[in-house]
């Protein structure tokens, strides 16, 4: 067995990046609710607004991994609250079947998570984030970008 | 066949093959008597399958000799990776030919796995094999005083625009007769569409697949089968039988052979033009199908595609967003 394959775990300077599409209606105004109610959450989120969890298509998260994310959230409306109705059970499905073609890419499931948060419920979007970022921390970095430059720098011409 | 003459005026063509079956090669000799056509037009300078030429024949060329160039296979060594190059730099045009040149193909699975697990599970740990020497293939050995030297082998299979720069795509596992021999004339023509494109129409295979019309416009899947399992109705779209079939997510140019086989799209012609993962195009078109808002339903729906990588990235793993499944390691190897 050569190393490990999440080198960095345990050092102590790692903040993850994580990417989170956030839908409009919901959790994104969750995150606008936390920081005008000056509540402190891990600052490791980059928040991408959707108009719908529907709309996150399997590809933005593929390429967020692809290109160095640490880990990507969804956050979408509670189930039956969607604005366009059937939206975040589209993204309900979708984040099944794509969570095991991760796993399966050696991306682990703590990686990867898909949340229901209100626009009421900035307490549940900080407790969400900072369980998140500790989890993908004792992961630690994904380190897409070293193995994506390495995968291009033997076949440079 | 061979013109004998080195004062030819035809226009040269060759046929190289990297990590592949054999299959594009026999799609080629299966134009038949259209083949003929093509051997009239052109010189076959070299093509290892058929005809006895050496790569340092292709070495004496002048750079951009030969007018076109059909490499077939995927990357997965370092000789491999300088045959492209030398044929990439004497070829005017240079084309990948089939779903491993395009994508990375079935060999592309491979990334997968890495090259030590390759080797092990091939040379030692198969029940089958017998090793007590554990012997592994070495790059070099020495004997008497001589030595002799394997290729490189890659932990990651490559596409070949992965590893060189290339004109055209014909995609297929392999390309039909059909799109070979447009292709062919294209490129004799002299009217070249623009570099990058894939020779083959950009839109779905759904397109064109004679059962479009029993293709309902919402589906709601309630269970997912194999083709093993069920009598296929010969008549209605496979997705509408429950079959999950990759043509809405397919680039079409087949004319839907599979399914005219009664077998699903297993999406060897990849993606359409603006699609940039196939599979994860793939993954939003079957899990929006399923029939169910209930979470435990929805997973117990999409379990009954077993093996979701295998399915969505049959043909296309190296030419994916991740490309490969993540390694243990980062660098130690170089590649
Ligand atoms: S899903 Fe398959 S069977 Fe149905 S129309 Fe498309 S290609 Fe044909
Ligand atoms: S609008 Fe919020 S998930 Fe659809």
């Amino acid at each position: 067995m050569r190393e490990e394959m999440n080198p960095g775990v345990g050092e102590e300077k790692f903040e993850p990046r994580i990417i989170c599409f956030f839908c409009a209606w919901c959790t994104y105004l969750a995150a606008d609710l936390a920081g005008t109610s000056r509540m402190k959450y891990a600052p490791n989120m980059r928040i991408i607004r959707v108009m719908c969890s529907g709309r996150v298509d399997p590809q933005f998260v593929l390429d967020a991994f692809a290109k160095g994310a640490d880990g990507v959230l969804i956050g979408g409306c509670h189930p039956g609250d969607c604005h366009y109705q059937e939206g975040n059970y589209k993204a309900l499905r979708r984040y099944h079947l794509l969570r095991r073609v991760l796993t399966g890419m050696g991306i682990e499931e703590d990686r990867f998570r898909l949340e229901w948060i209100s626009a009421s419920e900035a307490d549940r979007l900080k407790a969400v984030m900072n369980d998140m970022v500790e989890k993908v921390r004792a992961l630690g970095p994904i380190n897409s970008v070293p193995r994506q430059e390495v995968f291009a720098e033997e076949v440079i011409v | 066949m061979i013109s004998e003459n080195a004062v030819s005026a035809k226009p040269k063509v060759c046929f190289y093959w990297c990590a592949s079956c054999g299959g594009c090669e026999e799609a080629v000799v299966d134009l038949a008597e259209n083949i003929l056509d093509v051997v009239e037009a052109v010189d076959i300078v070299f093509w290892p399958v058929a005809l006895d030429f050496k790569r340092k024949d292709v070495e004496a060329m002048e750079d951009g000799e030969i007018l076109a160039c059909f490499v077939n296979g995927a990357v997965r060594m370092d000789e491999q990776k300088e045959m492209a190059q030398l044929l990439r730099k004497k070829s005017k045009v240079l084309v990948a030919f089939g779903s491993c040149s395009h994508l990375g193909g079935v060999p592309g699975l491979a990334n997968l796995s890495d090259r030590q697990s390759i080797f092990d599970t091939v040379y030692l740990d198969n029940p089958t094999t017998e090793n007590p020497d554990g012997v592994v293939p070495k790059m070099t050995h020495e004997e008497n005083g001589r030595s002799v030297s394997l290729p490189e082998f890659y932990d990651t299979v490559r596409t070949l625009d992965q590893v060189v720069d290339v004109d055209y795509y014909l995609p297929g596992c392999a390309p039909t007769p059909k799109i070979i021999l447009g292709a062919v004339q294209t490129l004799l023509s002299g009217n070249l569409p623009p570099k990058k494109t894939v020779l083959s129409p950009d839109v779905a295979l759904c397109s064109e697949c004679s059962r479009k019309d029993s293709k309902p416009e919402d589906l709601a899947l309630i269970e997912f089968k194999r083709p093993h399992e069920v009598l296929i109705d010969e008549e209605t779209c496979l997705l509408a039988q429950g079959i999950p079939c990759m043509g809405p997510a397919t680039r079409a140019g087949c004319e839907a052979q599979c399914v005219n086989g009664n077998m699903p799209c297993s999406g060897c012609f990849g993606p359409t033009g603006r699609v940039k993962d196939y599979g994860g195009k793939v993954i939003a078109a079957l899990a929006s199908m399923v029939g169910s808002n209930d979470e435990e339903k929805i997973v117990e729906i999409l379990d009954k595609i077993p093996d979701p990588i295998g399915t969505f990235y049959r043909y296309s793993m190296p030419s994916s967003l991740l490309r490969r499944r993540r390694m243990r390691t980062v660098g130690s190897h170089t590649n």
